[in-house]
């Protein structure tokens, strides 16, 4: 058990530096980020200036040839462009906004807990309605319930989130004024945002509960324990759900990281003052810092889920840490 | 190549043909039988013959602009008229002929996107699995970091340093979702990996290339498919949230995406802007869903997700 986890210890590391890599790399795309962000009328000394002040002159990962930058041994890697950004993101440093003239990181995790209370609350309704929509389907197969459940998910599943929002705005803030569209204030303002995001996982966690629920209730120590005499609500509940529950904790461990990730569009819709807002509009104002600090903290918590989910795993099956 | 050596291909072959012919004969029979899934692939033709035909078939054009006649309610409520069924948009737009327009946008960069991710995607699951070992872990942590990446932010981040092009959404979707195919062709090629016909293959004296290309990827494929079916709903809407976030395919182009953008700012005066092509998106996608669904039921019946 210890080394299992050990070993996705290390492999969450290894991933945390995959990130890094790949968010400095998008700002080097271009092959002149000097150009990328300075403003369009800016002259070329401007750009040059700009370029030295960045140390965008330094090489990418390497100095060349390695053995004149031995001083320190590592400063071949260490004194290059990735290498700055590594030490940096080590410290927890992603530099300046260049709109806000405040360090990246800070204001991310300023923002970091209005995301994670949409993301959680999204979830928890999402299983709250899907679990046991998943489980009536499964033993009320057939029926109406059935049907009406399965051709709901169905319809969740095909659905484009920010569609749904715009489309639950139309309808009980515009048209009945029941929720406020807009703003985080108080618990209504959670509702229409958290039900818009956890709408796709709702339909894919209700859809896969029913099937695997189907497939544990056909097997024959269910049947035992029918003719055991036990109660129809334990055999459901205990024989049935315990059994199903592997797939079912890790969708939604997955979708936990694709609700974060997808709090962006939802968030943009409401003006949920979260992460996912911020990065679109660093985005749009070239605001690179901010944009990878936010990436890699999203990217980061989504591991954590992860790595939570991996322990979780292996305590509802042993055989897992085995392998 | 002897006589006999050839009539004994040729009568292979001709066997291989019929077999062939009744698979499709009895995968056409499922589904008839299937409803939902015809259901799905009639929508599909629909939206496929929309987008081949738009030029032919548009009421409207869908880029000219009539500033007086901005904001028409659709024609079949009272004071809409008939010229426009889905009413006009803010600039005067017919909406039925750019959600037809629209179709264009979506399939193409649904298909590429998913072809470009499906070969790289399986590419890597071949070579992971077969090679085994150091390569294989070195993909392995590749696809966890690109799993843990949030998606829309990554794909969003590139396109703003790239330029929101056709070639570049597609490019940026393909590169980043890669991910699904690979896993799925690793494991099933660590499973044949050990079967008699590899081994048989290798004993021969098959080449590495040989034995993945000739004996492994036929056997991979079936699974390749149905992600691929499904995937292309995926890309499909997420290529409508950048264009929706004004990053997809730029304006005149008409994109569901963006119509949905441009409609949210109209919401209380005229629902109809954001609401149809918003249902375009849905019914395409539920199309491709029901249709994908049938064909992982059919043919391969272990896959779950």
């Amino acid at each position: 058990m210890i080394r299992y986890l050990a070993r996705r210890f290390w492999q969450s590391l290894l991933v945390l530096f995959g990130i890094s890599i790949i968010i400095f790399i998008i700002l080097h795309l271009t092959g002149d980020p000097a150009v990328l962000l300075m403003p369009p009328d800016a002259t070329k000394e401007d750009i040059d200036n700009f370029r030295k002040i960045m140390g965008f002159n330094d090489p990418l990962f390497f100095r060349w040839p390695p053995w004149q930058y031995l001083n320190p041994p590592w400063r071949f890697v260490t004194d290059t462009q990735y290498g700055h950004f590594f030490t940096g993101v080590l410290r927890g440093n992603f530099g300046m906004s260049f709109r806000h003239q405040q360090p990246a990181l800070g204001l991310v995790l300023e923002r970091m807990p209005a995301t994670l209370e949409l993301t959680l609350a999204a979830m928890a309704i999402a299983v709250c309605v899907a679990i046991p929509v998943g489980i009536l389907s499964a033993v009320r197969r057939n029926s109406v319930i059935d049907h009406a459940g399965m051709v709901l998910a169905l319809l969740g599943q095909s659905m484009p989130v920010y569609w749904l929002g715009i489309m639950f705005i139309l309808l009980f803030a515009v048209r009945l004024n029941l929720l406020p569209a807009f703003g985080a204030e108080g618990w209504q303002h959670l509702i229409l945002p958290a039900v818009t995001l956890g709408a796709f996982s709702m339909a894919r966690i209700a859809r896969l509960t029913r099937s695997g629920m189907l497939e544990v209730l056909g097997q024959e120590f269910v049947r035992t324990a029918r003719a055991k005499g036990v109660s129809e609500i334990r055999v459901v509940l205990k024989h049935g759900l315990k059994n199903a529950a592997i797939p079912i904790i890790t969708v939604i461990g997955l979708d936990l990281g694709t609700l974060l990730g997808g709090a962006v569009i939802t968030e943009t819709i409401f003006a949920w003052p979260g992460v996912g807002r911020l990065a679109v509009q660093a985005i749009s104002y070239r605001d690179y810092p901010v944009v990878q600090a936010a990436v890699f903290t999203l990217a980061s918590i989504f591991i954590i889920i992860n790595f939570l989910v991996d322990i979780l795993y292996a305590y509802v099956d042993p055989r897992v840490a085995y392998k | 190549m002897s006589d006999g050596r050839a009539m004994a291909l040729e009568a292979g072959r001709a066997v291989g043909r019929r077999e062939a012919r009744q698979d499709l004969r009895r995968v056409l029979r499922e589904l008839f039988r299937n409803r939902a899934a015809l259901i799905g692939l009639l929508i599909l033709l629909t939206v496929a013959a929309s987008a081949i035909f738009a030029p032919a078939i548009v009421p409207q054009d869908p880029i000219a602009q009539e500033i007086t006649l901005r904001l028409k309610p659709p024609g079949w409520s009272g004071p809409g008229s008939r010229t426009y069924l889905l009413g006009t948009d803010h600039l005067g737009r017919d909406i039925l002929s750019r959600i037809i327009f629209g179709a264009r946008i979506s399939l193409i960069i649904g298909l590429s996107a998913v072809a470009v991710a499906g070969t790289l995607g399986t590419l890597i699951g071949l070579v992971a699995g077969y090679r085994g070992g150091r390569v294989d872990d070195l993909c392995m942590r590749v696809t966890d970091t690109m799993l843990a990446m949030p998606f829309i932010l990554l794909a969003l981040a590139v396109i703003a340093v790239l330029g929101p092009s056709l070639r570049n959404i597609i490019f940026v979707l393909g590169i980043t979702s890669w991910v699904s195919y690979a896993r799925i062709v690793r494991a099933e090629v660590l499973t044949l990996r050990t079967r008699e016909f590899v081994a048989a293959a290798k004993a021969l004296g098959g080449g590495g290339g040989r034995i993945v290309f000739r004996h492994l990827l036929p056997n991979v494929l079936t699974p390749v498919i149905v992600i691929a079916t499904l995937e292309v709903a995926r890309m499909i809407i997420l290529e409508s949230a950048l264009s929706f976030l004004g990053l997809g395919v730029q304006p005149p182009t008409p994109t569901w995406g963006g119509m949905l953008a441009d409609g949210r700012a109209y919401l209380s005066t005229a629902w109809w802007l954001a609401t149809f092509p918003g249902l375009s998106i849905m019914l395409t996608v539920l199309g491709i869903n029901l249709l994908g669904d049938w064909l992982r039921d059919v043919l391969d019946p272990r896959l779950q997700f």
